[in-house]
């Protein structure tokens, strides 16, 4: 949404100094590449350069022991590609990541769109202290909470089986489960993002005219009514534009089954992400960046799509 | 029925902030607990007796005083380098009248589209073959100018009126002077949010520098936290002590200077 808006702005820009005035001072082209130098620099260097390196390494046997001299590797075509269609393990990433995806978005979405709600009408002086309250595990380092979830989680001595054991419930191993990994890492990352998603629908929130509500309410609607008739409808773009964004951030998830589970327990939460960076880790440059630039490809895909989605007035 | 709604209301929202904070508390308060106690049924809420050999055994168990140095020298780096060098870029894209603004404006999408994980190999490579493999340099060279700052600072100057960058002109000040004297002094809101963002995410950043730090006096925190949650799986303690270590600074950062971070995402336009 800020992307496009922006997008917009400067192509007004663009087209007010298109029209140049005969009087108009000089273009200090200089300064401006000068000033853009540092950024240009590390741009060549840390994403340009890798970026077309990564694609080019997918159609090669490169391994770890070949960074000292990466023009030495052999290129192997698209071998590297066709014993990723091969790969049960691959072929579990990829479904695991789109479980995670599908599931997790909408209950990031859902959670934070009922945070908002319920600070949005009637909270006073309480509203900034469960906003920052909601957003906390937001800005908290990954590793710190993947480590407490871990322990949190812990079939004997973990809270959450604890407290189960104090209602009679006899909790599943969680994590040590086959089955229940995948959904536990599930709910702890929409317990993390959702206040992400709180923040810009408060926001949204703050664009819907009151009058809409008034009137709904006149004609008798009640509460759910309005909200399905009035504030649903305006909130549909920050709806998108929260699912859209979470939802390419969910494709690369890793470092929670790193840390959590090393993908296991049976690769049931390995994660493409996860995947690739094993291969890295096992030293297997050119199978791994083969199966990133697969990544890259349905991300970009995904991306383009968005930019549909987003269009406004749809 | 509205003072019932509202009373709804409260409870909900505080039955909320126990699930999300609740994790939180929990290894706060276990953090000063006994290992044995940690895994009482039923548990305790706070510590029977309060004790910090947790901490002090993980001082033993993780080199605390190194990782937090490396931490603080890579933060203090990368918000210093994106304080300047984003604030460059969004001035020619924003006042000096730049043909190439849209395409450079491309890349800096562009850079912000591209997945981490598609990077990470050849990034290494690269490093490596520059030599800065497990050096600081090396773990903050792609840190050094991230788009989303470029991204703030842009939206922030191009809200400064023109005229007072012409006005600068005619007395004879070049642009680099104006820059610094002139348009840098009116961002300083916009900077504090892009300081705070780029130190939380550069103190919270795990993948890479996991992959460039090799040996231990490199690592930052999390690589630290990482570490040693895989050498210490049965030591509940010392691990819940260390998930304290790593996210307290943060927390109390983004406690005090939220209204800056608020400030920085109505900047963004996420509206």
């Amino acid at each position: 949404m800020a992307a496009v808006a922006s997008e917009r702005a400067s192509a007004r820009r663009g087209a007010r100094s298109g029209a140049r005035r005969p009087d108009a001072p000089p273009r200090r082209t200089g300064r401006a590449w000068l000033f853009c130098a540092p950024f240009l620099l590390v741009f060549a260097l840390m994403y340009a350069l890798p970026l077309v390196a990564g694609l080019l390494m997918g159609f090669t046997d490169m391994r770890s022991t070949d960074v000292r001299n990466p023009f030495a590797v052999n290129f192997v075509g698209l071998a590297n590609f066709e014993r990723l269609f091969q790969d049960d393990t691959m072929r579990r990433a990829a479904t695991n990541t789109l479980f995670f995806v599908v599931a997790t978005t909408p209950l990031t979405v859902a959670a934070g769109l009922g945070a908002a709600m319920l600070l949005n009408s009637g909270i006073g002086r309480l509203r900034t202290f469960f906003r920052l309250g909601y957003y906390l595990p937001y800005v908290t380092s990954i590793i710190g909470i993947a480590v407490a979830w871990r322990l949190l989680l812990d079939p004997q001595a973990g809270l959450l089986n604890q407290l189960l054991g104090m209602i009679g419930v006899d909790g599943p191993a969680w994590l040590l489960d086959d089955r229940t990994a995948l959904p536990a890492l599930v709910v702890m990352t929409a317990w993390r993002n959702f206040g992400f998603d709180m923040v810009v629908f408060l926001a949204a929130l703050q664009g819907v005219p009151r009058e809409l509500h008034e009137a709904a309410h006149v004609d008798g609607a009640g509460a759910w009514a309005r909200f399905r008739a009035v504030t649903l409808p305006m909130l549909r773009p920050a709806i998108l534009f929260c699912g859209v964004y979470s939802a390419a951030g969910f494709m690369q998830f890793m470092e929670e089954p790193l840390v959590m589970t090393r993908g296991g327990p049976l690769d049931s939460t390995l994660s493409a992400s996860l995947a690739i960076f094993n291969q890295f880790g096992a030293g297997d440059y050119g199978y791994g960046a083969a199966a990133a630039t697969i990544l890259f490809t349905v991300i970009v895909a995904f991306s383009f799509a968005q930019f549909r989605w987003l269009r406004p007035n749809r | 029925m509205t003072r019932l709604r509202t009373a709804i209301r409260y409870a909900a929202l505080t039955a909320g902030l126990a699930i999300v904070a609740g994790p939180f508390l929990w290894t706060l308060l276990g953090s000063f607990k006994t290992d044995a106690e940690i895994r009482r049924e039923p548990p305790t809420f706070l510590p029977l007796r309060w004790i910090a050999d947790n901490y002090t055994s993980l001082l033993e168990r993780m080199d605390v005083v190194t990782a937090t140095f490396n931490s603080a020298v890579v933060a203090g780096v990368v918000v210093a380098s994106n304080l300047l060098f984003c604030s460059l870029v969004a001035y020619a894209l924003t006042k000096l009248d730049f043909g190439a603004g849209r395409l450079v404006f491309g890349l800096v999408l562009l850079q912000m589209m591209v997945p981490a994980i598609v990077l990470l190999i050849p990034q290494f490579v690269t490093v490596a073959s520059l030599g800065l493999a497990d050096t600081y340099a090396g773990i903050v060279l792609p840190g050094l100018v991230t788009p989303l700052g470029v991204f703030l600072m842009r939206q922030f100057m191009g809200e400064i009126p023109d005229e007072i960058v012409h006005a600068a002109r005619v007395d004879g000040a070049g642009e680099f002077r104006i820059f610094f004297r002139v348009v840098l002094p009116l961002c300083k809101p916009v900077l504090a949010t892009l300081g705070l963002i780029t130190f939380m995410a550069s103190w919270n950043n795990f993948i890479w520098p996991a992959v460039v730090a090799q040996h231990e006096d490199m690592y930052t925190l999390p690589v630290a936290l990482a570490n040693l949650s895989t050498r210490e799986t049965a030591h509940y303690g010392v691990l819940l002590a260390g998930v304290i270590v790593v996210i307290t600074p943060v927390l109390l950062l983004f406690v005090l200077l939220q209204r800056y971070f608020v400030q920085g995402v109505a900047t963004a336009g996420l509206k």
